[in-house]
Protein backbone atom coordinates (compact mmCIF):
# COMPACT_ATOMS: atom_id res chain seq x y z
CA UNK A 1 0.00 0.00 0.00
CA UNK A 2 2.75 2.42 1.00
CA UNK A 3 4.75 1.41 -2.09
CA UNK A 4 1.66 2.06 -4.20
CA UNK A 5 1.20 5.51 -2.65
CA UNK A 6 4.84 6.36 -3.21
CA UNK A 7 4.57 5.25 -6.84
CA UNK A 8 1.40 7.31 -7.18
CA UNK A 9 3.04 10.52 -5.96
CA UNK A 10 6.19 9.90 -8.01
CA UNK A 11 4.29 9.20 -11.25
CA UNK A 12 1.40 11.66 -11.03
CA UNK A 13 3.27 14.70 -12.41
CA UNK A 14 5.10 12.94 -15.28
CA UNK A 15 1.77 11.35 -16.24
CA UNK A 16 0.10 14.77 -16.38
CA UNK A 17 2.96 16.13 -18.49
CA UNK A 18 2.87 13.25 -21.00
CA UNK A 19 -0.81 12.37 -21.24
CA UNK A 20 -2.29 15.86 -21.64
CA UNK A 21 -0.26 16.87 -24.76
CA UNK A 22 -0.57 13.34 -26.14
CA UNK A 23 -4.36 13.41 -25.88
CA UNK A 24 -4.45 16.93 -27.39
CA UNK A 25 -2.24 15.91 -30.32
CA UNK A 26 -4.59 12.99 -30.90
CA UNK A 27 -7.44 15.51 -31.05
CA UNK A 28 -5.39 17.55 -33.63
CA UNK A 29 -4.63 20.47 -31.28
CA UNK A 30 -1.38 22.39 -32.12
CA UNK A 31 0.17 21.47 -28.74
CA UNK A 32 3.23 23.73 -28.60
CA UNK A 33 1.47 26.89 -29.77
CA UNK A 34 -1.39 26.22 -27.35
CA UNK A 35 1.12 25.70 -24.53
CA UNK A 36 2.88 29.01 -25.20
CA UNK A 37 -0.44 30.80 -25.50
CA UNK A 38 -1.61 29.55 -22.10
CA UNK A 39 1.80 29.97 -20.47
CA UNK A 40 1.73 33.73 -21.17
CA UNK A 41 -1.04 34.09 -18.59
CA UNK A 42 1.15 32.43 -15.95
CA UNK A 43 3.55 35.35 -15.80
CA UNK A 44 0.93 38.05 -15.37
CA UNK A 45 -0.86 35.91 -12.77
CA UNK A 46 2.33 35.50 -10.72
CA UNK A 47 3.08 39.22 -10.93
CA UNK A 48 -0.46 40.17 -9.92
CA UNK A 49 0.00 38.19 -6.68
CA UNK A 50 3.08 40.19 -5.56
CA UNK A 51 1.27 43.10 -3.82
CA UNK A 52 -0.97 40.72 -1.88
CA UNK A 53 1.86 38.50 -0.71
CA UNK A 54 4.17 41.40 0.18
CA UNK A 55 1.44 42.97 2.31
CA UNK A 56 0.68 39.78 4.19
CA UNK A 57 4.25 38.61 4.75
CA UNK A 58 5.31 42.02 6.04
CA UNK A 59 2.65 41.94 8.76
CA UNK A 60 3.42 38.32 9.74
CA UNK A 61 7.14 38.94 9.86
CA UNK A 62 6.65 42.01 12.10
CA UNK A 63 4.30 40.06 14.37
CA UNK A 64 6.91 37.36 14.90
CA UNK A 65 9.85 39.74 15.37
CA UNK A 66 8.03 41.85 17.96
CA UNK A 67 7.75 38.85 20.28
CA UNK A 68 3.95 39.03 20.21
CA UNK A 69 3.75 35.47 18.86
CA UNK A 70 5.80 34.14 21.81
CA UNK A 71 3.53 35.91 24.26
CA UNK A 72 0.43 34.46 22.62
CA UNK A 73 1.89 30.95 22.94
CA UNK A 74 2.85 31.42 26.60
CA UNK A 75 -0.69 32.59 27.39
CA UNK A 76 -2.49 29.53 25.98
CA UNK A 77 0.08 26.83 26.84
CA UNK A 78 -1.19 25.80 30.34
CA UNK A 79 -4.72 25.23 29.01
CA UNK A 80 -3.46 22.95 26.25
CA UNK A 81 -1.33 20.86 28.60
CA UNK A 82 -4.44 20.22 30.68
CA UNK A 83 -6.23 18.85 27.58
CA UNK A 84 -3.40 16.37 27.01
CA UNK A 85 -2.01 18.24 23.99
CA UNK A 86 1.76 18.83 24.17
CA UNK A 87 2.25 22.59 24.57
CA UNK A 88 5.16 22.53 22.12
CA UNK A 89 2.86 21.95 19.13
CA UNK A 90 0.69 25.00 19.88
CA UNK A 91 2.82 27.56 17.98
CA UNK A 92 2.59 25.23 14.98
CA UNK A 93 -1.20 25.27 15.20
CA UNK A 94 -1.17 29.07 15.33
CA UNK A 95 1.39 29.46 12.54
CA UNK A 96 -0.15 26.90 10.19
CA UNK A 97 -3.07 29.02 8.89
CA UNK A 98 -0.87 32.12 8.59
CA UNK A 99 2.41 31.06 6.98
CA UNK A 100 3.30 27.86 5.14
CA UNK A 101 7.05 28.45 5.12
CA UNK A 102 7.04 29.56 8.76
CA UNK A 103 5.07 26.56 9.98
CA UNK A 104 7.14 24.16 7.87
CA UNK A 105 10.26 25.58 9.53
CA UNK A 106 8.63 25.14 12.94
CA UNK A 107 7.51 21.56 12.19
CA UNK A 108 11.00 20.66 10.98
CA UNK A 109 12.41 22.10 14.19
CA UNK A 110 10.03 19.99 16.34
CA UNK A 111 10.86 16.82 14.38
CA UNK A 112 14.55 17.51 14.81
CA UNK A 113 14.31 18.27 18.54
CA UNK A 114 11.96 15.45 19.61
CA UNK A 115 12.67 12.84 16.90
CA UNK A 116 10.45 11.94 13.93
CA UNK A 117 8.93 8.90 15.67
CA UNK A 118 8.11 10.66 18.95
CA UNK A 119 4.51 11.64 19.76
CA UNK A 120 5.30 15.33 19.26
CA UNK A 121 7.17 14.58 16.01
CA UNK A 122 4.21 12.65 14.63
CA UNK A 123 1.67 15.28 15.65
CA UNK A 124 3.85 17.98 14.07
CA UNK A 125 4.11 15.97 10.82
CA UNK A 126 0.37 15.36 10.72
CA UNK A 127 -0.58 19.00 11.39
CA UNK A 128 1.87 20.32 8.81
CA UNK A 129 0.87 17.73 6.22
CA UNK A 130 -2.85 17.96 6.64
CA UNK A 131 -4.01 21.53 6.12
CA UNK A 132 -3.03 24.23 3.68
CA UNK A 133 -2.09 27.77 4.66
CA UNK A 134 -5.51 29.43 4.78
CA UNK A 135 -4.26 33.01 4.58
CA UNK A 136 -1.92 32.15 1.69
CA UNK A 137 -4.60 30.30 -0.27
CA UNK A 138 -7.05 33.14 0.30
CA UNK A 139 -4.49 35.78 -0.70
CA UNK A 140 -3.30 33.97 -3.81
CA UNK A 141 -6.64 32.71 -5.14
CA UNK A 142 -8.69 35.83 -4.48
CA UNK A 143 -5.74 38.14 -5.27
CA UNK A 144 -5.34 36.58 -8.70
CA UNK A 145 -8.88 37.55 -9.72
CA UNK A 146 -9.13 40.82 -7.79
CA UNK A 147 -11.66 39.85 -5.12
CA UNK A 148 -11.63 42.40 -2.31
CA UNK A 149 -14.64 41.25 -0.31
CA UNK A 150 -13.96 37.64 0.75
CA UNK A 151 -17.25 37.41 2.69
CA UNK A 152 -17.23 34.38 5.05
CA UNK A 153 -14.36 32.50 3.33
CA UNK A 154 -11.74 33.35 5.99
CA UNK A 155 -14.00 32.28 8.85
CA UNK A 156 -14.67 28.92 7.20
CA UNK A 157 -10.93 28.43 6.52
CA UNK A 158 -9.86 29.25 10.08
CA UNK A 159 -12.62 27.06 11.52
CA UNK A 160 -11.49 24.07 9.45
CA UNK A 161 -7.88 24.73 10.50
CA UNK A 162 -8.90 24.60 14.17
CA UNK A 163 -10.82 21.38 13.57
CA UNK A 164 -7.85 20.00 11.62
CA UNK A 165 -5.46 20.77 14.47
CA UNK A 166 -7.50 18.85 17.04
CA UNK A 167 -8.23 16.09 14.51
CA UNK A 168 -4.47 15.67 13.93
CA UNK A 169 -3.80 15.33 17.66
CA UNK A 170 -6.73 12.93 17.99
CA UNK A 171 -5.61 10.82 14.98
CA UNK A 172 -2.08 10.45 16.40
CA UNK A 173 -3.46 9.63 19.83
CA UNK A 174 -5.73 6.98 18.25
CA UNK A 175 -3.22 5.38 15.87
CA UNK A 176 0.04 5.41 17.86
CA UNK B 1 -12.09 40.51 8.34
CA UNK B 2 -8.76 40.36 6.47
CA UNK B 3 -8.52 44.13 6.85
CA UNK B 4 -8.76 43.87 10.64
CA UNK B 5 -6.31 40.98 10.97
CA UNK B 6 -3.76 42.80 8.84
CA UNK B 7 -4.12 46.11 10.64
CA UNK B 8 -4.22 44.35 14.02
CA UNK B 9 -0.98 42.46 13.40
CA UNK B 10 0.87 45.59 12.32
CA UNK B 11 -0.41 47.86 15.10
CA UNK B 12 0.04 45.21 17.79
CA UNK B 13 3.56 44.40 16.56
CA UNK B 14 4.71 48.01 16.77
CA UNK B 15 3.08 48.62 20.16
CA UNK B 16 4.54 45.36 21.50
CA UNK B 17 7.96 46.16 20.05
CA UNK B 18 7.90 49.58 21.72
CA UNK B 19 7.14 47.91 25.06
CA UNK B 20 9.84 45.24 24.76
CA UNK B 21 12.49 47.37 23.04
CA UNK B 22 12.53 45.37 19.81
CA UNK B 23 11.81 48.27 17.48
CA UNK B 24 14.93 47.62 15.39
CA UNK B 25 14.07 43.96 14.85
CA UNK B 26 10.50 44.84 13.83
CA UNK B 27 11.71 47.42 11.31
CA UNK B 28 14.08 44.89 9.83
CA UNK B 29 11.34 42.24 9.81
CA UNK B 30 9.00 44.54 7.86
CA UNK B 31 11.49 44.82 5.00
CA UNK B 32 12.60 41.19 5.08
CA UNK B 33 8.92 40.13 5.03
CA UNK B 34 8.30 42.28 1.96
CA UNK B 35 11.36 40.78 0.31
CA UNK B 36 10.13 37.24 1.05
CA UNK B 37 6.83 38.13 -0.60
CA UNK B 38 8.57 39.06 -3.84
CA UNK B 39 10.91 36.06 -3.69
CA UNK B 40 8.00 33.65 -3.21
CA UNK B 41 6.16 35.20 -6.18
CA UNK B 42 9.24 34.90 -8.38
CA UNK B 43 9.45 31.25 -7.38
CA UNK B 44 5.82 30.88 -8.42
CA UNK B 45 6.43 32.29 -11.93
CA UNK B 46 8.12 29.17 -13.34
CA UNK B 47 5.50 26.81 -11.93
CA UNK B 48 2.55 28.99 -12.94
CA UNK B 49 3.86 29.58 -16.47
CA UNK B 50 4.48 25.89 -17.03
CA UNK B 51 1.25 24.55 -15.53
CA UNK B 52 -0.94 27.21 -17.10
CA UNK B 53 0.52 26.32 -20.49
CA UNK B 54 -0.20 22.67 -19.87
CA UNK B 55 -3.67 23.45 -18.56
CA UNK B 56 -4.43 25.45 -21.72
CA UNK B 57 -3.66 22.32 -23.75
CA UNK B 58 -5.98 20.32 -21.50
CA UNK B 59 -8.66 22.96 -21.92
CA UNK B 60 -8.42 23.34 -25.72
CA UNK B 61 -8.33 19.58 -26.30
CA UNK B 62 -11.58 19.15 -24.38
CA UNK B 63 -9.92 17.04 -21.69
CA UNK B 64 -10.99 19.31 -18.85
CA UNK B 65 -14.62 19.20 -19.99
CA UNK B 66 -14.48 15.43 -20.26
CA UNK B 67 -13.09 15.06 -16.74
CA UNK B 68 -15.73 17.35 -15.30
CA UNK B 69 -18.53 15.32 -16.90
CA UNK B 70 -17.07 12.15 -15.38
CA UNK B 71 -16.97 13.39 -11.79
CA UNK B 72 -19.89 15.76 -12.11
CA UNK B 73 -22.20 14.39 -9.36
CA UNK B 74 -19.88 15.25 -6.42
CA UNK B 75 -18.96 18.64 -7.77
CA UNK B 76 -22.55 19.43 -8.72
CA UNK B 77 -23.54 18.83 -5.12
CA UNK B 78 -20.71 21.05 -3.86
CA UNK B 79 -21.21 23.78 -6.47
CA UNK B 80 -24.94 23.94 -7.17
CA UNK B 81 -24.82 27.38 -8.85
CA UNK B 82 -22.18 26.59 -11.50
CA UNK B 83 -23.85 25.57 -14.80
CA UNK B 84 -23.35 22.01 -16.06
CA UNK B 85 -20.47 21.68 -18.58
CA UNK B 86 -18.98 25.03 -17.51
CA UNK B 87 -15.14 24.95 -17.82
CA UNK B 88 -14.81 25.98 -14.14
CA UNK B 89 -15.97 22.52 -13.06
CA UNK B 90 -13.10 20.82 -14.89
CA UNK B 91 -10.50 23.05 -13.25
CA UNK B 92 -12.10 22.56 -9.85
CA UNK B 93 -11.77 18.80 -10.36
CA UNK B 94 -8.12 18.97 -11.45
CA UNK B 95 -7.45 21.19 -8.46
CA UNK B 96 -9.11 18.70 -6.11
CA UNK B 97 -7.26 15.70 -7.52
CA UNK B 98 -3.88 17.48 -7.32
CA UNK B 99 -4.55 18.35 -3.66
CA UNK B 100 -5.47 14.74 -3.00
CA UNK B 101 -2.07 13.60 -4.27
CA UNK B 102 -0.22 16.21 -2.23
CA UNK B 103 0.80 18.08 -5.39
CA UNK B 104 0.44 21.55 -3.89
CA UNK B 105 2.44 23.16 -6.70
CA UNK B 106 0.17 21.70 -9.36
CA UNK B 107 -3.00 22.45 -7.42
CA UNK B 108 -2.43 26.21 -7.18
CA UNK B 109 -2.45 27.08 -10.93
CA UNK B 110 -5.51 24.88 -11.50
CA UNK B 111 -7.25 26.51 -8.55
CA UNK B 112 -6.47 29.95 -9.95
CA UNK B 113 -7.82 28.93 -13.38
CA UNK B 114 -10.97 27.67 -11.67
CA UNK B 115 -11.30 31.01 -9.83
CA UNK B 116 -10.87 32.91 -13.12
CA UNK B 117 -13.67 30.86 -14.67
CA UNK B 118 -15.89 31.40 -11.62
CA UNK B 119 -15.16 35.12 -11.88
CA UNK B 120 -16.81 35.10 -15.32
CA UNK B 121 -20.05 34.00 -13.60
CA UNK B 122 -19.69 36.67 -10.93
CA UNK B 123 -22.12 39.58 -11.24
CA UNK B 124 -20.02 41.69 -8.83
CA UNK B 125 -16.28 41.20 -9.61
CA UNK B 126 -15.07 42.66 -6.29
CA UNK B 127 -17.06 40.28 -4.09
CA UNK B 128 -16.59 36.52 -3.73
CA UNK B 129 -19.45 34.29 -4.88
CA UNK B 130 -20.61 31.31 -2.78
CA UNK B 131 -18.93 28.97 -5.30
CA UNK B 132 -15.59 30.75 -4.79
CA UNK B 133 -15.93 30.43 -1.03
CA UNK B 134 -16.61 26.69 -1.38
CA UNK B 135 -13.56 26.21 -3.61
CA UNK B 136 -11.45 28.10 -1.11
CA UNK B 137 -12.79 26.01 1.79
CA UNK B 138 -11.88 22.81 -0.07
CA UNK B 139 -8.38 24.12 -0.69
CA UNK B 140 -7.66 25.30 2.84
CA UNK B 141 -8.78 21.97 4.29
CA UNK B 142 -7.67 19.78 1.33
CA UNK B 143 -7.94 16.01 1.84
CA UNK B 144 -4.40 14.66 1.48
CA UNK B 145 -3.35 11.08 0.72
CA UNK B 146 0.38 11.68 0.28
CA UNK B 147 1.97 14.40 2.44
CA UNK B 148 5.11 14.28 0.26
CA UNK B 149 7.19 17.03 1.89
CA UNK B 150 6.70 15.76 5.43
CA UNK B 151 7.59 12.19 4.50
CA UNK B 152 10.83 13.53 3.01
CA UNK B 153 11.63 15.54 6.15
CA UNK B 154 10.96 12.53 8.39
CA UNK B 155 13.35 10.45 6.27
CA UNK B 156 16.03 13.12 6.70
CA UNK B 157 15.81 12.84 10.47
CA UNK B 158 16.12 9.04 10.44
CA UNK B 159 12.53 7.96 11.05
CA UNK B 160 12.04 4.18 11.24
CA UNK B 161 8.69 4.48 9.42
CA UNK B 162 8.53 7.82 7.56
CA UNK B 163 5.26 6.94 5.79
CA UNK B 164 3.56 6.24 9.14
CA UNK B 165 1.87 9.62 9.04
CA UNK B 166 -0.20 8.80 5.93
CA UNK B 167 -2.99 7.22 7.98
CA UNK B 168 -3.34 10.01 10.60
CA UNK B 169 -3.02 12.65 7.87
CA UNK B 170 -5.81 11.04 5.85
CA UNK B 171 -8.00 10.79 8.95
CA UNK B 172 -7.30 14.37 10.07
CA UNK B 173 -7.87 15.85 6.60
CA UNK B 174 -11.11 13.88 6.14
CA UNK B 175 -12.40 15.36 9.40
CA UNK B 176 -11.24 18.92 8.61
CA UNK B 177 -12.63 18.79 5.05
CA UNK B 178 -15.97 17.58 6.39
CA UNK B 179 -15.95 20.45 8.87
CA UNK B 180 -15.07 22.94 6.12
CA UNK B 181 -17.91 21.76 3.88
CA UNK B 182 -20.41 21.90 6.74
CA UNK B 183 -19.28 25.39 7.82
CA UNK B 184 -19.38 26.60 4.21
CA UNK B 185 -22.91 25.24 3.78
CA UNK B 186 -24.01 26.86 7.02
CA UNK B 187 -22.65 30.30 6.09
CA UNK B 188 -23.96 29.98 2.54
CA UNK B 189 -27.45 29.27 3.81
CA UNK B 190 -27.24 32.05 6.39
CA UNK B 191 -25.98 34.58 3.84
CA UNK B 192 -28.85 33.62 1.57
CA UNK B 193 -28.59 34.46 -2.09
CA UNK B 194 -25.69 36.77 -2.99
CA UNK B 195 -26.83 40.42 -2.91
CA UNK B 196 -25.91 40.86 -6.59
CA UNK B 197 -28.58 38.41 -7.71
CA UNK B 198 -31.38 40.46 -6.17
CA UNK B 199 -33.31 42.27 -8.88
CA UNK B 200 -32.87 45.89 -7.78
CA UNK B 201 -30.05 46.20 -5.22
CA UNK B 202 -26.57 46.89 -6.68
CA UNK B 203 -24.25 44.50 -4.84
CA UNK B 204 -21.70 45.28 -2.16
CA UNK B 205 -22.64 48.92 -1.72
CA UNK B 206 -23.90 48.96 1.83
CA UNK B 207 -24.09 52.74 1.77
CA UNK B 208 -26.60 52.80 -1.09
CA UNK B 209 -29.92 54.21 0.06
CA UNK B 210 -32.72 51.73 -0.41
CA UNK B 211 -34.85 52.46 -3.42
CA UNK B 212 -38.44 51.34 -3.09
CA UNK B 213 -40.49 49.82 -5.84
Amino acid sequence: MVAFLHALSAWAIPMFIVLIPLYAAFRKVPVYETFVDGAKDGFSTAVSIIPHLVGMLTAISMFRASGAMDMLVAAVKPLFERLGIPGDVLPLGLLRPITGAGSLAFATDLIKAHGPDSFIGRIASTIQGSTDTTLYVLTVYFGAIGIRNARYALKVGLFSDAVGFFAAVFACWLLF
Amino acid sequence: MVNWIWLGMIVFSVVFAAATGRVDQVTEAAFSGAQTGVTVCFGLISILVFWMGLMRIAEVSGLVRKLSRLLAPIVRWLFPDVPKDHPALGFILSNMSANLLGLGNAATPMGIRAMQELQKLNPDPGTATPAMCTLLALNTASITIVPTTLIAIRMNFGSAHPADIIAPTLLATAISTGAAILADRWYRRRAGRPPASLPHAPAGTGAMPFKGG
